[in-house]
């Protein structure tokens, strides 16, 4: 089970980033749990400023535009 | 290499659709497809070249840019990379935050929200393409001069105080470190991701921008400008400055608004003040920059944009 945090202030490409984990997970048969951080002081605490982030089990992976799926993939296979 | 896109017009809406020149829907829809065929190959290609050249020029790396300068050198380079940065407006807040953390002067943040969405490579090459470099030199400078004084005025002011109390409390983890692809293939995806992104972004504005350049240019005869927004009407500057207020849109949508109005016979102090009004303050960037700034911040943040932009106009009126 991997633990996913998708950061970001609610932005269009925000929720597409949560989406295209959520599918890609679900296509490789992976079992996450996905969380949406939308409070600025939290996302600035990952020292991320450039929105969407993601943190997968702790680690920032992805600062910034939507991340390319094979980058997703690679997240949830490690 | 412009021409490319005057002759395409000419075939499609002169020989296709049979319209003449002189015609004034004819005029109209050259103007349309001409603008709108040359603004969005100039945008990919801008946007494509850039991003080739840049490869994450990301706001973590510019807050360790502007981190621990000395204050003379900081605005200079805060009005650069504004110029040079392409972040939309929702990362403002994030940015505005991360460089107080930092430590890094009110003022200096403050040039670079201002030059930011004025100030970028877009306007600048459509600029130069359009109306020519001295038009454009003239662009750049006074944005860039707006911005290095706001921030001046900000400091100078101890405006700080003005912002929200909480940002003050957030501490900012390390920034992670995210390696960039730098190989050739690397950089040619992430500029074709630019495009996507900041094509995506803008288009509907580029589209109306063109739009409302097309009718004026069609539609509104000549001796209206020259009575209501003449160089002898010394209203008319602050009036472009106020209309382009509570209006948005970016560089790219505001340049065929440009190229018609001085078409028309526009003094170029008057439409520069207009561009710059529009895609510098606008009610959604207010409301954005709310969230960090007290509301008595927003209103010198806008009146004092609106005084500069009077004075740019009134300016370059009277020089050329």
């Amino acid at each position: 089970m991997k633990a996913i945090k998708v950061l970001g202030s609610g932005c269009a490409n925000c929720v597409n980033t949560a989406k295209l984990v959520e599918e890609t997970a679900r296509s490789l048969g992976v079992e996450i749990a996905i969380e949406k951080v939308t409070d600025m002081a939290a996302i600035l605490g990952y020292g991320v400023m450039s929105t969407p982030g993601v943190v997968v089990d702790g680690k920032v992976v992805h600062a910034g535009g939507i991340p390319k799926r094979d980058a997703v993939e690679s997240w949830l296979k490690a | 290499m412009l021409s490319v896109f005057t002759g395409l017009a000419d075939w499609l809406v002169y020989r296709m659709l049979g319209l003449a020149p002189d015609d004034k829907l004819g005029d109209a829809l050259h103007f349309f497809v001409e603008d709108v065929t040359k603004i969005f190959v100039l945008l990919a290609l801008i946007i494509f070249v850039i991003g080739l050249l840049r490869t994450m020029l990301t706001p973590e790396r510019l807050r360790g840019l502007l981190a621990g300068k000395r204050r003379g050198p900081a605005y200079l380079l805060a009005g650069l990379l504004g110029a040079v940065t392409p972040f939309c407006s929702c990362s403002a807040v994030p940015l505005f935050i991360g460089l107080l953390e930092a430590s890094v002067p009110m003022g200096v943040t403050m040039t670079f929200l201002i030059t930011s969405p004025m100030v970028n490579e877009v306007a600048v090459v459509m600029l130069l393409a359009i109306l020519g470099w001295k038009i454009t030199l003239l662009y750049f400078a006074t944005g860039m001069i707006v911005g290095i004084v706001g921030g001046l005025l900000a400091d100078r002011f101890g405006l700080e105080r003005f912002v929200e109390d909480y940002v003050w409390k957030i501490r900012m983890g390390e920034a992670p470190a995210i390696e960039a692809d730098t190989s050739l293939r690397g950089r040619i995806a992430f500029g074709l991701a630019q495009v996507r992104e900041i094509v995506g972004r803008v288009w509907l504005y580029v589209l109306i921008g063109v739009g409302i350049g097309a009718g004026l240019h069609g539609f509104v005869p000549q001796e209206f400008f020259a009575a209501h927004a003449g160089a002898d009407n010394p209203f008319a500057v602050p009036l472009a400055v106020i209309l382009g207020i509570p209006l948005y849109s970016n560089a790219a949508g505001m340049i065929p608004i440009v190229e018609a109005l001085i078409g028309k016979g526009v003094p170029i102090g008057t439409v520069l003040a207009l561009m710059m009004s529009t895609t510098a303050i606008s009610l959604p960037e207010l409301m954005i920059l709310r969230k960090v700034l007290k509301l008595p911040m927003l209103g010198l943040f806008a009146a004092f944009l609106a005084v500069a932009f009077v004075g740019v106009g009134y300016l370059f009126n009277a020089v050329l």
